[in-house]
């Protein structure tokens, strides 16, 4: 057990080449244990919300199916179109599945921890850009989707490849501004570091009394937050954003051409995807490994190899969203999801990137408290100036009926005078008419009515 | 890359940067010969995106993290993805041909391809032969190669790098106002007009054609379909089917109602 579990820089790089090994494994079959296990979850979880049972009948739970369906999936043939570029579409899913395993290196899992005698950071390795290279991966990893869809040589795949290639570059332009509010509070663009930023929330003395700001970022910068979820889900191509794929348009996108062990490995890239922004999520925003509050009144509870507890549960959870969001949101149209990301995303995310600017200033900056109201105060009363003479962009109402057949000229559509009486369907009649009267003995048969 | 040539000079590799040295010198030469020499367009781009990913990775091991993952970020990832993008909506048959579109363009692509390589030989020259020492960012600044990156740009070229931004953000607009077409809201035609059109003497049929015939003998699409007269209609046969008639035997009723 150590107390000091915050892992810096200087201590990577420093472990014999067979921990670094274990420690490679290890990422690795994260990626691939939760890919398995993640799309058991998913479908279990969108069963139950849809009330049906889901898949039940491979091992206990159904936990084995994923498993099976992987294997029948790799045993199938394997289809290479004749229009197909063959080096290329043997390549474009490998790239995909390399770089989303990658960028679960720079993911700490845990703190220090003693490995058969070896005091290192659970995480594979750290840069100071270690962050960065998380979103150098994903941008890489859609070379694998666009040229897949490309060298399928087919009409549906390239359409696939290229919305997403459009869709993935406009999130994450998002997705990266809303890392600079993070590392301007951190401090530090290491994914080590930030977690240890987020240890402790800082405290203010507010009069005479100590508060204690939320330590962990999702609280603190919450607009950063929100803007970075909704961007991984547009960035893994996930429900509501899975446009690439969708499967009302494009068949299956970019993969519709694949087969076999390429479409697995498509699979599995998109699950590892997921998995790796989960994870990132978790880092960035929700104090990575470290134990939410309530349980960290236990001292111990950040020692060691406790950090993995607490960093799964944080990624089950984010993953659990994921799978919610996909289960409860329909898909969006294309040019109101472009338009979502640049317009609403971008400017939302630069705007709070100004404002936080402006309180760090505020902060470090030896300033008077007179000159920090005058500033506070003269922001508030431009904000409201601004709204107060904000162009009023409500629609006039719609004239009234009467107001639109005056205004109406020859040649426009008949409209039907307002104190129209419908006179009674004569169809209704006729059926009354119709019915044949009792067959009762003695009685004469009157005149049916002719219609 | 003039830091690393003076690393290498002064013999301070260590052995895991020199294999990588090995193993990505090679792979980032190929790269750039078979983007010249390779005659799919898309090929040509994907030859210089391995180029571009081995120098990144060397940046990383001449300890400038920052700049190799910008690499890889912004050059890699964005702007070849959208070369990609704009070859691939060309087509992918879209190869270069030898023709000379432009005159004199050969030779004016020798001279500034000379003058580029006499321009890197004398960089590297200079740097062989110990012209400005090599700064170690992660020295200096005490803190990492990120800030100390960040305060050269925002100190010392604090101009230059607004007016690269400057003139970047010039040319962003200056394409967009090239490339948008304004079209006034008169000019498109809305519905009522689209309607009139439709519906004009001589404009052709304003509804839906009458699709072929689905009749209880025959659901064929080469069978026409019945105008509301009682009258059959070619319009609704595709023109590439052949016109045949059905046989007696076909077109007696198959029994399927008897009991």
């Amino acid at each position: 057990m150590f107390t000091a579990a915050d892992p810096a820089l200087t201590d990577f790089g420093r472990d014999p080449w067979w921990i670094v090994l274990i420690k490679l494994l290890f990422a690795f079959v994260v990626g691939m244990g939760l890919t398995v296990l993640g799309v058991w979850f998913e479908r279990r979880v969108v069963a139950y919300m849809a009330q049906r049972p889901g898949p039940n009948q491979v091992g206990p739970f159904g936990l084995l199916q994923t498993l099976m369906d992987g294997i029948k999936g790799m045993l199938k043939e394997d289809i290479l179109p004749k229009k197909a570029d063959k080096v290329v579409f043997f390549f474009a899913p490998t790239i995909c599945a390399i770089f989303a395993l990658t960028s679960l290196s720079v993911i700490p899992f845990a703190g220090k921890v003693s490995m058969f005698g070896h005091v290192t950071p659970m995480q594979v390795t750290d840069l100071p850009v270690g962050a960065l290279v998380v979103l150098a991966c994903s941008s890489m990893a859609v070379y694998g989707i666009v040229l897949g869809g490309w060298a399928s040589g087919s009409t549906y795949p390239l359409l696939g490849g290229l919305r997403s290639s459009a869709q993935m570059i406009s999130y994450e332009v998002a997705l990266g501004l809303s890392l600079v509010a993070v590392f301007m509070t951190a401090g530090t663009m290491s994914t080590s570091g930030i977690v240890a930023a987020q240890a402790h929330g800082s405290a203010y003395t507010v009069l005479g009394v100590t508060l204690h700001a939320p330590s962990w970022y999702a609280l603190l910068l919450i607009p950063s937050f929100l803007v970075f979820l909704v961007s991984a889900f547009g960035e893994t191509n996930r429900a509501p954003f899975d446009l690439p794929e969708a499967e009302s348009e494009l068949v299956a996108g970019y993969m519709t051409e694949y087969s076999s062990i390429k479409f697995m490995l498509y699979m599995l890239a998109e699950y590892v995807a997921m998995v790796s922004m989960s994870a990132m999520i978790t880092t960035l925003f929700l104090g990575g490994w470290r134990a939410p509050w309530p349980i960290t009144l236990w001292s111990g509870a950040n020692d060691g190899w406790f950090g993995l507890l607490w960093f799964f549960a944080k990624v089950t959870l984010i993953l659990f969203l994921f799978v919610w969001v996909r289960a409860t949101l329909p898909r969006l149209r294309y040019d109101q999801f472009m338009r979502f990301g640049w317009k609403v995303l971008l400017p939302v995310n630069l705007l709070w990137i100004v404002v936080l600017a402006g309180i760090k200033t505020m902060q470090t900056e030896s300033m008077e408290a007179r000159t920090k109201w005058v500033v506070i105060i003269g922001v508030v009363v431009v904000l409201g100036v601004v709204a107060l003479l904000w162009p009023n962009s409500r629609k006039e109402p719609d004239p009234a009926v009467q107001e639109r057949r005056a205004a109406r000229s020859a040649g426009g559509f008949p409209v039907p005078p307002m104190d129209l009486q419908v006179p009674p369907s004569p169809r209704a009649k006729r059926a009354v008419a119709e019915r044949r009267p009792a067959n009762v003995p003695g009685a004469s048969t009157p005149d049916s009515e002719e219609v | 890359m003039t830091s690393g040539v003076v690393l290498a000079a002064a013999g301070q590799m260590s052995g895991g940067e020199l294999a990588a040295f090995w193993v990505l010198a090679p792979l980032a030469l190929l790269g750039a010969i078979g983007m010249v020499t390779s005659r799919n367009a898309v090929h040509s781009a994907l030859w210089l995106v391995l180029t571009m990913l081995c120098l990144g990775v060397f940046y990383v091991i001449q300890a400038g993290p920052f700049i190799g993952v910008a690499q890889v970020i912004v050059y890699t990832g964005a702007i070849m993805m959208l070369f990609l993008f704009v070859l691939m909506l060309i087509g992918r048959d879209a190869s270069d041909s030898l023709i000379e579109t432009l005159r004199g363009q050969r030779t004016a692509a020798l001279i500034l391809g000379i003058g580029f390589a006499g321009l890197v030989g004398t960089g590297v020259y200079r740097a062989l032969k110990g012209g400005p020492e090599a700064v170690n960012f992660t020295q200096e600044a005490t803190n990492t190669n990120v800030q100390a990156v960040a305060r050269e740009i925002f100190t010392k070229y604090v101009f230059a790098f607004e007016a690269t931004s400057a003139l970047l953000i010039t040319a962003a607009i200056g394409a967009m106002v090239l490339a948008h077409v304004e079209r006034a809201k008169e000019d498109k035609p809305n519905q009522p007009d689209l309607m009139r059109a439709r519906f004009r003497l001589g404009a052709g049929h304003p509804g839906a054609k009458a699709g072929p015939g689905v009749y209880a003998t025959s659901d064929s699409v080469a069978t026409p379909a019945r105008l509301p007269d009682g009258t059959l209609t070619d319009a609704s046969v595709p023109e590439i089917m052949p016109i045949r008639e059905l046989t007696a035997a076909e077109s007696a009723p198959k029994g399927t109602d008897e009991k």
